[in-house]
């Protein structure tokens, strides 16, 4: 009994999951073939683009600093054993810009940013004025989903390439300002050893988490049920989801581009 | 069917789950009258008027909007017939991101070439027909639930649609407020011989309103006739309901 009523358990979370991803890729088709059906909405894309990206500034400035400045800090520490404390300047480059600028991005504005959508969207669900837009033959798809994914994956890999140039920024100062590491050598390394390749492969990666972050919480707004407590629900769930979406295919993505 | 029907809803079936909402609906809609559908709280009477705009799809019967089968149409199709419809909605809806004047000009805005200017003044009007001046730049945060109300209808009727569907108007409303919502409801269907569909339960209301009053109870329509029909009809049901009597053959949860 008490195994068939795991199995039980089991196959409901199998399915509840299946059904998530289904809808969720429908969504994703919808979207992406309303992005490309006019009359394209520009007055909704520059307003989300916005809020995703303008809005979000201050936040990554501030991440992207104080992380290049520690890596910064830990990376002499350990190349100093070596005797490599010039590749401090590469390392926390190539850090940011491989992996910690599009990561960090994608973390603090799924945040920031997700949160807001999933409420914004599930408080129009509960309150029918997703069905409203209906019954005046708006697709609520072409008209609040489309905007907030065009944002996300245009802004994305812009916000990731401030956190990379903040985070550098950070680095340069604590390792010659503070560490004492020559400035000519520094940046001389940094230029030796980091590629334009290393810079793409971290935006392709912002690209990517800019869909998931705005579709995952597009997706639990739109589907919202239950009143306040369920706007709430989708604003955890959709911030959950995206950053454990964000770092499980960030390393697939890493692993592919090696 | 009788030629002046504009919309037959027949054997409309719908179930949520195991828990069966709509259990065979067979309704007539009169062009150009309003039709208040009535009955208890829960019975399924928005999920029935959801149907009629295609926000909710049938698990079983059909709908017929002039002959023509609405309820299997898929949502680009539905898109052209919502353009006929327009829909009040119980808490009004209003986008909460936009001013009063956005919201009632939203779907000139979608669906006209109008400029700004004019949109404006076709709002204005429209507002001024529900009984509102100078609240174009207002937010829908600061208007009373009567006002909102009105703004709602403002937004439904903006088209100048054939259909109007009104989701429980006068709920949350003072008894002085939903006389006026009434006289706003008769004076808005006169004027352009629209058609109107209302779901309530407030009796005096409907009584001064309707040209037909149908009675959804257990998922199907069990009475309907005009108001001196309805107000001489013997089903203990009716009776009951109308009369606003806990003891009856309803029972009360």
């Amino acid at each position: 009994m008490i195994i068939r009523a795991y199995l039980e358990k089991v196959g409901r979370m199998a399915e509840k999951f299946v059904d998530t991803a289904g809808l969720m890729s429908m969504m994703l088709f919808q979207a992406v073939v309303h992005a490309f059906t006019p009359p394209v909405k520009f007055r909704n894309i520059f307003k989300q683009m916005e809020f995703v990206g303008v809005q979000s500034l201050f936040v990554v400035i501030l991440t992207g600093s104080f992380t290049g400045m520690v890596l910064a800090l830990q990376s002499f520490n350990a190349l100093k054993r070596f005797g490599a404390e010039s590749l401090v300047g590469p390392t926390v480059a190539l850090s940011m810009a491989r992996e910690l600028g599009p990561v960090l991005t994608g973390l603090m504005v799924t945040g920031r940013a997700g949160s807001a959508m999933a409420t914004e969207l599930g408080t129009m669900r509960v309150t029918e004025q997703i069905d409203a837009l209906v019954t005046m033959a708006v697709n609520p798809v072409k008209y609040l989903v489309v905007p907030r994914v065009v944002a996300g994956v245009l802004m994305f890999p812009l916000l990731a390439i401030i956190t990379d140039f903040v985070g550098v920024l950070g680095g340069y100062l604590v390792g010659v300002k503070l560490l004492g590491i020559n400035p000519g050598v520094y940046i001389g390394r940094t230029i030796d050893y980091v590629q334009i390749d290393d810079i793409f492969a971290g935006l392709y990666k912002a690209t990517v988490f800019g869909l998931i972050t705005t579709l995952v919480a597009s997706f639990n707004g739109f589907y919202t049920t239950g009143g306040a407590e369920g706007v709430g629900r989708a604003a955890t769930n959709s911030v959950v989801t995206a950053s454990v979406m964000i770092l499980v295919s960030d390393y697939l993505m890493s692993s592919f581009m090696v | 069917m009788s030629d002046m029907g504009m919309i037959k809803i027949s054997g409309l079936k719908k179930y949520f789950g195991p828990k069966r909402v709509l259990d065979g609906v067979d309704l007539e809609i009169d062009k150009g009258k309003i039709t208040v559908i009535i009955g208890r709280s829960g019975e399924g009477k928005s999920v029935l008027i959801k149907h009629i705009i295609g926000l909710l799809k049938p698990d079983e019967g059909q709908i017929f909007l002039e002959g023509q089968e609405i309820s299997s149409m898929n949502e680009r199709d539905w898109g052209e017939v919502r353009k006929r419809f327009g829909m009040l909605f119980q808490s009004a809806a209003l986008f909460d991101s936009m001013t009063v004047g956005e919201n009632v000009g939203f779907a000139l805005k979608e669906h006209t070439e109008l400029a700004d200017e004019d949109i404006m003044k076709v709002v204005g009007e429209k507002l001024r027909r529900v009984g509102l001046v100078g609240v174009e730049h207002m937010m829908p945060a600061e208007l009373s639930g009567g006002m909102k109300k009105r703004v709602g209808l403002a937004r439904a009727i903006v088209m100048d649609p054939e259909i109007v569907l009104f989701d429980e108007p006068t709920t949350g409303l003072d008894p002085i407020m939903s006389d006026s919502i009434a006289d706003l409801v008769l004076d808005t269907q006169r004027s352009l011989q629209t058609t109107y569909i209302l779901i309530t339960h407030d009796i005096p209301f409907t009584y001064k309103i309707a040209d037909k009053i149908a009675m959804l109870h257990e998922g199907r329509i069990i009475e309907q006739g005009s108001v001196e029909q309805m107000k001489k009809n013997p089903n203990p049901v009716v009776r009951q309901f109308l009369e606003g009597r806990a003891e009856g053959p309803i029972k009360v949860y």
